[in-house]
């Protein structure tokens, strides 16, 4: 029998669900020995393994660290609340998959900040590693804890708990990083010496080091740097060489079945678009799209090593990747000849897209997705999406030709400037569709149309136009749901529509942590304290237990959310530089408020300052202006 | 064409349930480059069954896999080649080719052999017990052998005596009784004591589990069974060449069962 030990006796993995969580071991896992290399970096997910596992950028970070000899890095994912309960009654300390070693024993967490409700899981995974909860409290044993990944872009939050930030992509200063720490454990320096070390490293926050104050009203009045080492801007880091950079070959294979079961290849990073609610959009700017040529080479090797039936694309907007058709086409023929399946990503409907989508899938069970995102043109050009009622209705109307039956719309409620007809015109947009379907003779339809409508609700997020606008109270939510609810039932076509909802409390909560600033570190803090884990799962989120500890530390949800920002107010994130202007969000800001289109990155620069990075579309020949 | 491999399952993996040790095998067979036919339709999928799923937490040296493939010009390398993508705890131990007309093992399957062993670090009465050998003789005497079985819907008593074939506490008198060499096994016998090792009837038309016989034993001498004490270890599986569908032979009928591993059946 095999003499690798797990951490975790039979009893307790044969209690828990899914025990396979727990076990590592997996296909493609990188072994090494943990005393052979310089650095022990884990990288953490704070999210059930089939979540995190289904992550990209770990898989590309894993594979990067673990090229380099001197380091070796391992993962770690939350314990579900099954196993979290047993941990704790037992002190069993939280370990990593790879060696099962704990994970205080390690010289770097990494924690990914994909999106906000994941904050309280981040306490989770200190607190069972038995790492000290605040970066301030820890000492030479414990790890340096290190956070990445968008919400990285508002980091004060959960400043305190976190010894560092990396703002940007992790394939350019991690080598340095692990540098400068080998140097600084040969130097025999404490924490703070390693830390103002870091803090020189391009792209590297230190929360510690900066200091913040408040103007009476509650907005922030400065946000300074306390020692020398520190900037006062954290520029963030991009890889502008996508061809010669750390991609993996043979990605992880999970044994249970995770949320993204298939190769993924990421075709390009970064979106032309210029949507005015999309923070992704900004901060992958400018967009960088992989070769061909590279993109082949690499589905292959990566099919090849994991197994995987099916492969997908990943980009922002893959309709905008150039060669897509080609890729497309190829991967059809390379992949038929394995019966491997495509999941295609989601596509601009057009001849292209439904020629190849009825080439792979059943057409019948298959639906077409349109994200009009408003659900009229006024409110489509507010927030820049290029989107017209034209290029909907005619794509459906190819589509219902071609023997599609089923359409999903995805639409956001409170968007700024939004009136109850805005809203509306979801509705009617909704029924438009279904009376196109019905223009084609009895005879040649297939059946009933099936239309399903989805709205979420807006939240504003640091570094897009939008980051000075209200956001909807929770009430206001509900009531525009209901609304909408109403006008849907009242549509001709009322019983082919289909409406579903995304649940308001949770958004509220992910609007103050998008904008908010470290006073909210407190009110986290208590609301672990007092049981708040998973709140990203509806069945774990506690609002109640939120309300008291914002009214505990004397704030107020409104006070981040319920106000339109003024332009001048120095925001919590300011003294990250995202390589996009402020002076350029506010300009589009006001463009909104005029519900003035902006062209795309393709059809003419709008001078955002991406092309600072001197690379990517900002160099590339534009097409003529539209 | 049909195939059929036989592999063992252990450490870490017995973690792992059946069906995804079937999206496992199915990963590394497009690994290996195995030919293995594919179902038609938008989601193709490998032509693979088990024999026997293996439940969560067991271990076994002999769990077996009917496949279907296009071609098999080497069969004498498909072991090598399906191990070349298998971790240290799932491997392939056996590969043969059956002939077009087989029927599926898992219509097959009469009877499997297990051993149970105390974990480590339990407590038992059976712990270094040295008078073993006795107590499975008194064991066996008893007129009936009555235990409680659950199903879904009810409860019932049921008298397990004749569907256990075989039963002692070493090895070296297992292998005499059933007549087989186990070879190495991939548990370690150092770390999880062997408390007794048995064959019972096993497959569709009635199948004993060995926590059946485990619980039973227990009872006998009058000690609290605790399923989290012992693990369970699958040591072979076998076809009756005298069966048919849809019955059962046991091994004092007038037909006696004729137990065959299923990597023998129908060679």
């Amino acid at each position: 029998m095999s003499k690798r030990k797990l951490a975790l006796s039979d009893e307790i993995l044969l209690s828990v669900e899914k025990p396979a969580r727990y076990i590592g071991n997996e296909i493609n896992m990188v072994k090494k020995d943990p005393a052979a290399v310089d650095v022990r970096f884990c990288m953490c997910f704070p999210d059930v393994y089939e979540i995190g596992m289904s992550h990209l950028g770990i898989q590309i970070l894993y594979d990067m660290f673990n090229q380099w000899d001197d380091v070796y890095c391992e993962r770690v994912y939350s314990p579900w609340v099954d196993l979290d309960r047993i941990m704790r009654e037992k002190h069993i300390p939280l370990f990593a998959l790879e060696t099962q070693d704990p994970i205080k024993c390690f010289d770097f967490l990494g924690i990914t900040l994909q999106y906000e409700m994941c904050y309280t899981n981040i306490l989770q995974i200190l607190d069972l590693s038995g790492i000290p909860l605040k970066a301030s409290d820890r000492t030479m044993e414990d790890p340096f804890v290190i956070g990445g990944g968008p919400c990285s872009y508002n980091p004060e939050p959960i400043a305190d708990f976190f010894d560092m930030f990396y703002i940007g992509e992790g394939e350019t200063q991690y080598r340095r990083m692990m540098d400068e720490y080998k140097e600084w454990k040969k130097s025999g320096g404490d924490r703070i010496a390693f830390l103002k070390r870091a803090a020189q490293i391009p792209g590297i926050y230190v929360p510690m080091f900066y200091e913040a104050s408040y103007h009476e009203d509650g907005t922030l009045a400065s946000f300074e740097p306390i020692v020398p080492e520190a900037p006062r801007t954290v520029m963030k880091e991009v890889e502008m060489d996508m061809e010669h950079t750390y991609y993996p070959e043979k990605p992880l294979v999970p044994y249970i079945k995770v949320t993204q079961d298939r190769v993924v290849l990421e075709i390009q990073r970064g979106c032309i678009r210029g949507c005015r609610f999309c923070q992704a959009g900004v901060l992958y700017r400018p967009i960088r799209p992989r070769k061909l040529e590279f993109l082949k080479e690499r589905a292959i090797k990566m099919l090849e090593s994991t197994g995987h039936e099916e492969i997908t694309l990943s980009s922002l907007s893959s309709s905008d990747y150039k060669e897509l058709p080609e890729l497309v086409y190829w991967l059809i023929d390379e992949c038929s000849k394995n019966g491997i399946n495509i999941a295609l990503p989601s596509l601009r409907i057009d001849a292209f897209s439904l020629d190849v989508m009825s080439k792979v899938q059943d057409v019948r069970k298959s639906s077409l997705t349109f994200a009009p995102e408003a659900g009229s043109q006024r409110m489509r050009n507010v927030i820049n999406k290029g989107l017209t009622e034209e290029n909907i209705l005619n794509g459906a109307m190819d589509a219902f030709r071609g023997g599609w039956t089923r359409v999903k719309l995805y639409f956001m409620l409170g968007l700024p400037g939004e009136t109850y007809d805005d809203i509306e015109e979801i509705a009617i947009l909704s029924d438009k569709i279904a009376r196109e379907y019905y223009t084609i003779p009895k005879e040649e339809r297939k059946g009933k149309v099936n239309i399903v409508t989805s709205t979420s609700i807006f939240v504003p997020k640091p570094f897009t136009p939008f980051q000075w606008a209200r956001m909807n109270s929770q009430q206001e939510a509900v009531e525009k749901r209901n609304f909408l609810l109403g006008k849907v039932k009242s549509q001709l076509n009322a019983k082919s529509i289909k409406y579903n909802c995304h649940d308001a409390d949770v958004s509220v909560l992910e609007g103050v942590f998008a904008r908010g600033d470290r006073r909210l570190n407190d009110v986290i803090l208590q609301a672990y304290k007092e049981g708040c884990i998973y709140d990203a799962w509806t069945e774990y989120f506690k609002y109640d237990v939120w309300q008291k500890a914002f009214a505990d530390h004397d704030l107020t949800m409104d006070f981040y959310n319920d106000r339109e920002r003024s332009e001048d107010e120095l925001f919590p994130w300011d003294f990250i530089d995202c390589g996009v202007t402020k002076s350029f969000l506010l300009r589009e800001y006001h463009r909104a408020k005029e519900a003035v289109v902006t062209p795309n990155c393709r059809q003419q620069c709008a001078g955002c300052g991406a092309a600072r990075f001197g690379g990517g579309v900002c160099t590339e020949k534009r097409e003529s202006a539209v | 064409m049909k195939a059929r491999i036989k592999f063992s399952k252990c450490g870490s993996m017995r973690f792992i349930g059946h069906l995804d040790v079937m999206r496992y095998f199915q990963k590394a067979f497009r690994r290996a480059h195995i030919p293995v036919s594919y179902s038609k339709g938008y989601s193709p999928h490998q032509i693979l069954s088990f024999t026997s799923p293996l439940g969560i937490g067991l271990t076994s040296d002999a769990e077996y896999m009917d496949m279907e493939l296009e071609e098999c010009p080497e069969p004498e390398k498909m072991v090598d080649w399906i191990n070349s993508q298998m971790n240290d705890e799932i491997r392939v131990k056996d590969f043969v080719l059956l002939p077009d007309d087989s029927k599926p093992s898992m219509a097959m399957l009469a009877g499997c052999d297990y051993l149970v062993a105390l974990k480590p670090g339990k407590v038992s009465v059976f712990r270094d017990r040295k008078d073993m050998e006795q107590v499975l003789v008194d064991f066996l005497a008893q007129p009936e052998i009555l235990v409680t079985k659950k199903t879904k819907r009810s409860e019932k008593q049921v008298d397990i005596k004749p569907n256990i074939y075989y039963l002692s506490s070493s090895m070296e008198d297992f292998q005499v009784q059933t007549g087989r060499e186990y070879g190495s096994l991939c548990i370690d016998i150092e770390e999880y004591q062997p408390v007794i090792y048995c064959q019972l009837t096993a497959g569709s038309v009635l199948n004993i589990k060995p926590e059946l016989v485990m619980q039973a034993l227990c009872q006998f001498v009058d000690t609290p069974y605790d399923p989290l004490d012992y693990q369970i270890h699958r040591l072979e599986m076998y076809g009756d060449a005298n069966g048919k569908k849809g019955e059962i032979h046991l091994l004092h009928d007038e037909v006696p069962c004729e137990l065959v591993p299923l990597s023998e059946y129908q060679k």
